[in-house]
């Protein structure tokens, strides 16, 4: 790692300001570190300060119940959000995610505002001696090279895939996350919140560099919504989602009421599939049905040269997803 | 360029311990080259392998991962810190009698994984010990032995006095 200095603040808005004071992106904020340390030891971010987050004492941390959802502060470990148990309850989608993400020492230490704001695990990203679109480049190596890993939606100029488990699940809650700068606060759908990466945007999401995420809003569901979260890896545990499937149903009478898909692993952002959820809505619940969602939310995947196999992953899943969910027994 | 040294208090194993150190200083490198605490092993730096792994206030993470000026006023447990006097903690002697490993590298992070678990959770099932470990990789293969010395520790945590002997079978 080069060197840089290392501060604690005591307000948000020192810490914005602090964020906010040069044109590059050489002052970071730093919380559980389990992103930014690898990306400071490849040279990736090198950042010549870093503010320590986790003593701020304005800064949220732990989930609450509010009037009809739940709220969870930015410092909340994973481990916090894998073992709540109101948010087992609430959410089992969420926690079901946060159990499948990383480690058991990552999720001791990683926080969801870092989980929600990680970068890509692209290889040629990560990759130091490759300088790609997302790291100022002129192109994606990706999109003619090695792509088994990379993007099925949304691709170009990056193809690279979100990492995170917890985005999807939150983005099918429909989630609001609640962002802090120099000038106040403003709240943000997720779904908004994360944006495709773009000429003059090269990341993921919305907050601009001198704004923290405080908090994340979780809406409250209707009584009788069933949710999960799968995951296909590579190997049965420590892995990124080959792809990822959010789901949340509500049934009546065999008939779907309420339905939503986000995928993960399939493009740069989290990828909600709305055109497969409306045509969910209204139809009866059996494989016959799941079999043609599954279909339909990926009619409009765009396979690479090496990840068309993405494609029978997502669709299994869905399906797998829509059953359990459905499932009277 | 180097950046200015922080004067870091570390407690470690119990032990305060006053050293002057660059932000980039991991808590890794901290206990290895300042502290020549070097139970705690170094293999792949980026908090893949899981060899690193130490308590932290009671929880297992990555020391690879965490700057040590980040460790001021947290608790930190190495695998030196685990013996009483010459007596091997439990899990250290379930290893042993479980034949839990061969070269041994992953070992130290297996045991502080495993005892983050003990901690609590005093009586796990055999996926909550298979699931405590996941975050350290082991290229020997020891995992079955691993999942028999977890299994012999929490029950000599629990009877202290039979469970010794209880699973002798390979």
């Amino acid at each position: 790692m080069r060197p840089f200095d290392y501060v604690r603040t005591t307000t948000l808005d020192e810490t914005c300001q602090l964020l906010g004071q040069d044109g590059d992106s050489s002052v970071r904020a730093l919380a559980g570190g389990t992103d930014l340390l690898t990306l400071m030891k490849k040279e990736i971010s090198v950042p010549t300060q870093l503010i320590d987050l986790k003593r701020l004492p304005d800064l949220p941390s732990g989930i609450t119940s509010t009037a009809q959802g739940m709220t969870i502060g930015t410092l909340t470990t994973m481990t916090e959000i894998e073992t709540n148990v109101q948010l087992q309850e609430k959410y089992p989608l969420l926690a079901e995610a946060a159990a499948v993400a990383a480690t058991p020492q990552l999720r001791n230490m990683a926080t969801i505002g870092g989980n929600l704001l990680q970068r890509p695990r692209c290889w040629y990203y990560r990759n130091q001696l490759v300088n790609c679109w997302l790291k100022g480049g002129d192109e994606c190596q990706a999109q003619d090279g090695e792509n088994q890993l990379h993007a099925l939606f949304g691709g170009g100029p990056c193809y690279a895939v979100h990492p995170s488990d917890l985005a999807p699940a939150l983005l099918a809650l429909e989630a609001t996350v609640q962002l802090r700068g120099p000038g106040g606060e403003r709240m943000v759908p997720l779904a908004e919140f994360y944006a495709l990466p773009e000429e003059k945007r090269r990341q993921e999401t919305q907050l601009e560099k001198d704004e923290l995420l405080l908090n994340i809003h979780l809406p409250g569901l209707p009584a009788g919504t069933r949710s999960t979260y799968l995951k296909a890896m590579d190997r049965k545990v420590w892995a990124f989602a080959l792809v990822g499937v959010a789901a949340i149903v509500r049934l009546e009478e065999q008939k779907i009421v309420d339905a939503r898909l986000v995928l993960s692993g399939v493009a740069p952002i989290p990828w909600r599939v709305t055109a497969a959820e409306q045509a969910l809505v209204g139809a009866t619940a059996n494989e016959a049905t799941f079999a043609e969602i599954a279909e339909f939310a990926l009619a409009d995947a765009q396979s690479l040269s090496h990840n068309a196999y993405k494609i029978t992953l997502a669709k299994s899943l869905v399906r797998r997803a829509l059953t359990m969910l459905t499932d009277e027994g | 360029m180097s950046s200015k040294r922080l004067l870091t208090t570390l407690a470690i194993n119990g032990i305060e311990h006053e050293l002057a150190l660059e932000p980039r200083r991991t808590l890794l490198d901290a206990l290895r080259h300042d502290l020549q605490l070097t139970g705690t092993k170094k293999v792949c730096d980026m908090g893949d392998c899981g060899a690193c792994t130490v308590l932290v206030d009671g929880r297992a993470m990555y020391a690879c991962l965490l700057l040590a000026v980040d460790c001021t006023d947290r608790q930190i447990t190495t695998i030196e810190g685990l013996a009483q006097a010459d007596e091997l903690d439990p899990l250290q002697q379930a290893f042993i009698e479980a034949d839990a490993f061969q070269c041994g590298f992953c070992t130290a992070g297996q045991i502080m994984s495993l005892k983050g678990l003990l901690n609590e959770t005093p009586a796990p099932n055999d996926d909550q010990i298979l699931r405590a470990v996941t975050g350290n990789l082991c290229r020997c293969g020891a995992y079955r032995n691993i999942l028999k010395a977890g299994r012999l520790a929490a029950d000599q945590v629990a009877h202290p006095e039979e469970a010794r002997h209880a699973d002798s079978t390979h």
